[in-house]
């Protein structure tokens, strides 16, 4: 019961975020994916940065349980899920958070897109056995490996001698670093808030 | 209105940080499944069925819901476990969220002002792309194992190899096909 309570919390905390920073609103995700406003990237990029670097640290301290850690396999279909998915991603605007989320604030294109999800996880459960047989699905580089190795963790290791958590902590302060070096925008003129925020007269045509 | 970067992405982080202390790494996708699974199990009853020699206890004639052990039957058969609850409820804290700040612009409510700038004011059109996408980006993340919340971020905040994997292919995919759809900003 208690982590249904958790499921609450931590849920609509997540939902409520992810509004906030605008990543409900696919102009922000295509107009990232364009390179025209870098708003979401930079968002991303620190919040893996400061949630990486405080876990590692917590791990290091002893006070997170390394049993929480929930590390996903590599292979193939990984990068070619992440490639199709980035396909959908641009021309939509959406991802599955992301799309569920709008969704509920009221955009009418996200409740297509999440139509669309459930139809196309629905295809992915009838062809899984023949995806399984094609063997993109088998483990590479020891499946669910992490950079380091993670004390309390079976997980391998890519680099078996190291410290996980110190490289977690380096990795972290990277991706922190990697947010503020970028800039708010890699093309285009103008103000990159323009871009998204400010409707142009004309939408008003479009409900009708 | 829009939280600026690093309060955002300070916020954002601290979620995911929450997550993992108390439960496990947010994910999402896997919820779809999830979902078509309980719709299927109602229209036809054995889809999941209740297997003691399983590992998960449940087991499925598909072989997606049937995986480890019946992991994915035995939540499709019991709708209230975390990551589902926890999905449902990211929904209406973002309901919440946008119904407190005032809601979305009505003209933006059928359209992003980029696609406009881009593809016009035909509203069937950009449901028919945003359908299609939905289709891909789900199809994507199953077979990639996770989305962009799984694998992305809790993927890279944890150091898998997997997630910086996702992350390439996302994005190498994701940039050239957004700069060509979107040659002309809002």
């Amino acid at each position: 019961m208690s982590h249904i309570i958790l499921a609450v919390v931590i849920g609509a905390a997540f939902g409520f975020v992810l509004d906030r920073v605008g990543a409900t609103n696919p102009g922000y995700i295509i107009s990232m994916l364009r390179l025209g406003n870098l708003h979401l990237m930079k968002t991303i990029l620190l919040a893996i940065g400061v949630s990486s670097v405080i876990m590692f640290a917590g791990l290091l301290a002893g006070i997170i349980d390394p049993g929480h850690l929930d590390i996903k396999a590599a292979y193939l279909g990984v990068f070619l899920g992440g490639a199709l998915l980035g396909v959908g991603f641009a021309a939509a605007g959406y991802c599955p958070g992301t799309g569920l989320a709008a969704a509920a604030t009221g955009r009418k294109d996200a409740l297509f897109f999440t139509a669309g999800g459930l139809l196309g996880a629905a295809a992915y459960m009838g062809h899984f056995a023949w995806v399984e047989s094609t063997g993109t699905l088998e483990s590479m580089a020891g499946g669910k490996t992490t950079l380091g190795k993670i004390a309390g963790t079976e997980y391998p290791a890519l680099f078996e001698g190291m410290s996980g958590e110190t490289i977690g902590i380096v990795m972290g302060l990277v991706f922190i670093a990697v947010a503020f070096a970028l800039p708010a925008r890699l093309r285009g003129e103008g103000k990159a808030e323009r871009t998204v925020q400010a409707p142009s007269r004309t939408a008003d045509v479009v409900k009708r | 209105m829009v939280l600026n970067w690093k309060t955002g992405g300070v916020l954002l982080g601290l979620v995911f940080l929450m997550a993992v202390v108390l439960v496990k790494p947010i994910g999402v996708s896997t919820q779809f499944v999830i979902f078509d699974g309980i719709v299927w199990d109602m229209v036809s009853p054995d889809v999941v069925v209740e297997a003691p020699e399983a590992k998960s206890g449940y087991a499925s004639p598909n072989a997606y819901l049937n995986k480890s052990g019946g992991k994915y039957a035995r939540n499709v058969a019991n709708p209230l476990n975390y990551s589902f609850v926890f999905v449902l409820a990211m929904i209406a804290g973002a309901g919440l969220s946008a119904f407190l700040r005032g809601g979305v612009d009505r003209s933006e409510r059928t359209m992003p002002a980029i696609w406009q700038a881009n593809f016009g004011t035909s509203s069937w059109k950009r449901y028919l792309v945003a359908f299609a996408g939905g289709f891909i980006v789900l199809y994507g993340a199953r077979l990639a194992g996770g989305c962009t919340s799984g694998h992305m971020m809790s993927g890279m905040m944890q150091t898998a190899l997997s997630g910086y994997i996702f992350a390439a292919g996302a994005f190498a995919a994701g940039i050239p096909v957004a700069m060509y759809l979107y040659s002309k900003e809002a």
